[in-house]
């Protein structure tokens, strides 16, 4: 069973390129001191938006600082911010879910009535409207992604527990005795797990696209540290004259986000085998 | 269909009302003083107790909760930084960002449905594998930086197209010539979505019985698939669409920022950097009116795609 999936995940394509590239920018996330060129911070004065090549392979920034460096140590950014929203996230919103789907009744309706509301909004907008009420910095920002992911994992967790309430296994182990909370982690969280799993590496993939976008407007990790985002925010203003200052960082979001994507599309289609 | 679209209006009033009061509750759960925020952490403690009476955050809760109700029926409140109603200043900025949003979305449609169809006929063949590649990296590129791309492109090397601003609504072409870009950013956004979308409904449609029967009695595969299948197979596309849209209004506020056009997006920006909480919620409550607005609008295209559903 197990192996049957994983050899369906290998057999698509997409999804190990995909692991390729989300793998390449964790890796870059944790040895990003022992391979960068460069400290991030410091500022070579003789070498300000120096073009790509020599000593700075991806060019310098007009503080002059190396821009590869810059972007490895950002990738510790996306990754930390992608990471943690994601727990809290899948935390919050599979607590939400799980518990109006077991309980029922009016709490069910107000809580999924709430998060459909929630899941309307775009989730730029609401990521914006969090860090408006949370104000700025890292935790605030894995606050606010957490928070803007909660109403859809909640959604699925929600989903995938009416499903599963009337099942007559759980029905059998509350006749046996079982406690709300004992059935809800012994028999109803192992069974939304995978599912939840799958869609988690998606999350991901958006958690990195928020985290670029807020700090691009200035609302995430205050400079000198280096974000994607930010560095393609201070890299516009030199757009014309040095367009690699905005190009490179993207192409890190790009491959992050990509990368995520399709590691999340191909384990959905191995979970899902009629769709191949 | 009137009396349905009726209805869905008087729903939607509970559901505004809804996200009104989720927004300000979050403003006011939420740790720290607006006042404080608004002048900075060294404005003297007289000034703060003035702009909390002038913000009215010293009345009970459920009087400010009643009092800004009544100030967004008339006009969203009134902006704290420029005491300009918000009403007003939304009113200059939402057919600029109505405008972007319904481009894109015509764009996406156009390109999108077209892309979908080729990829899921030549089924695993280089067009679908390319399609699906190109859709991929669409729904992955931040709006931002792929308007970033486009400015290089386009603006900066050819000089076909203005870098930034919008032109305005009575000079045609200058307005066209403005929206062309930021509009092009989410088109192709929301070509990724549509072809993504196209391709796997068509796929489901094109295993049924009647697309068997179809090829079964001779008729000719463009046939099956443009006269019979397509048209089931739109009708999740719609509704992803609409969803999209939703989303979309989302990259809006990114696309207008980055090409400096004055819409929304722009507003709730600067709403948010002046820590302009009225103006904030207003606008808040005005994307969340739009969002109810484009539902209703994907759930009434239904039926003319679809004979069989009926508004009752």
């Amino acid at each position: 069973m197990r192996s049957r999936r994983v050899r369906a995940f290998l057999r698509n394509r997409t999804a190990v390129a995909g692991a390729v590239l989300a793998a390449a920018v964790i890796l870059a996330a944790l040895v990003a001191p022992a391979v960068a060129p460069h400290d991030p911070l410091i500022q070579d004065v003789y070498n300000m938006l120096a073009p790509p090549g020599g000593p700075h392979p991806l060019g310098t920034d007009d503080l002059g600082r190396d821009v590869l460096s810059r972007i490895l140590y950002g990738a510790r950014v996306s990754i930390t911010v992608g990471v943690f929203s994601v727990l809290i996230g899948t935390g919050m919103g599979a607590l939400v879910g799980l518990m109006a789907g077991y309980f029922g009744g009016p709490l069910e309706l107000g809580m999924m009535r709430v998060v459909d509301i929630l899941m309307s909004f775009p989730v730029l907008v609401m990521g914006l409207m969090f860090m408006a009420i949370l104000g700025t910095g890292m935790d605030k920002l894995i606050v606010a992604i957490g928070l803007v992911l909660t109403p859809q994992i909640a959604r699925l967790a929600h989903g995938a527990v009416v499903a599963l309430r009337e099942m007559e296994y759980i029905t059998a182990a509350r006749a046996a005795g079982a406690g709300p909370w004992r059935i809800l982690r012994r028999h109803v969280l192992p069974n939304v797990a995978g599912e939840i799993l799958v869609m988690a590496t998606l999350w991901m993939a958006t958690a990195i696209r928020v985290e670029a976008n807020l700090s691009f407007i200035g609302l995430g990790v205050s400079p000198p540290t280096p974000t994607w985002g930010n560095m393609i925010r201070e890299g516009v203003r030199w757009l014309v004259v040095t367009p690699w200052l905005s190009v490179f960082p993207g192409l890190a979001i790009l491959i992050a986000v990509l990368g995520f994507n399709m590691v999340g599309d191909g384990l959905r289609d191995a979970m899902d085998p009629k769709l191949l | 269909m009137v009396r349905y679209t009726v209805r869905r209006l008087l729903v939607a009033f509970p559901t505004l009302l809804a996200v009104y009061t989720l927004v300000f509750l979050f403003v006011r759960v939420a740790p720290g003083d607006p006042a404080v925020a608004a002048l900075g952490d060294y404005a003297s403690a007289e000034a703060v107790q003035a702009l909390r009476e002038r913000m009215g955050l010293t009345a009970p809760l459920w009087i400010q909760y009643g009092r800004t109700l009544a100030g967004y029926l008339r006009d969203l409140g009134r902006s704290l930084i420029t005491d300009v109603p918000v009403g007003q200043q939304v009113a200059t900025a939402l057919p600029h960002t109505l405008e972007l949003t319904f481009a894109g979305i015509v764009i996406g449609a156009i390109l999108g449905i077209p892309t979908g169809i080729l990829t899921a006929v030549r089924r695993n063949r280089l067009p679908d594998y390319m399609g699906r590649t190109l859709a991929l990296v669409g729904l992955s590129i931040p709006a931002f930086y792929l308007g970033i791309l486009l400015i290089l492109g386009f603006a900066v090397r050819l000089r076909w197209f203005p870098v930034m601003g919008a032109g305005p609504f009575s000079d045609v072409s200058a307005n066209l010539r403005h929206l062309a870009l930021p509009a092009l950013t989410l088109g192709i956004i929301m070509t990724s979505f549509v072809t993504r979308m196209t391709r796997s409904c068509l796929l489901n449609v094109l295993r049924e019985d009647y697309v068997r029967t179809g090829r079964a009695k001779g008729l000719r595969e463009r046939t099956v698939v443009y006269l019979h299948a397509l048209r089931n197979a739109l009708i999740p596309v719609v509704s992803v669409l609409g969803i999209q849209a939703a989303v979309l209004i989302g990259d809006s506020v990114m696309t207008e920022i980055v090409f400096s056009r004055p819409g929304l997006g722009r507003l709730m920006v600067q709403a948010m950097m002046q820590r302009d909480y009225i103006a904030l919620q207003g606008l808040i409550v005005i994307y969340g009116a739009l969002v109810v607005l484009v539902n209703l609008l994907t759930d009434l295209s239904y039926g003319l795609i679809d004979p069989r559903v009926r508004y009752e």
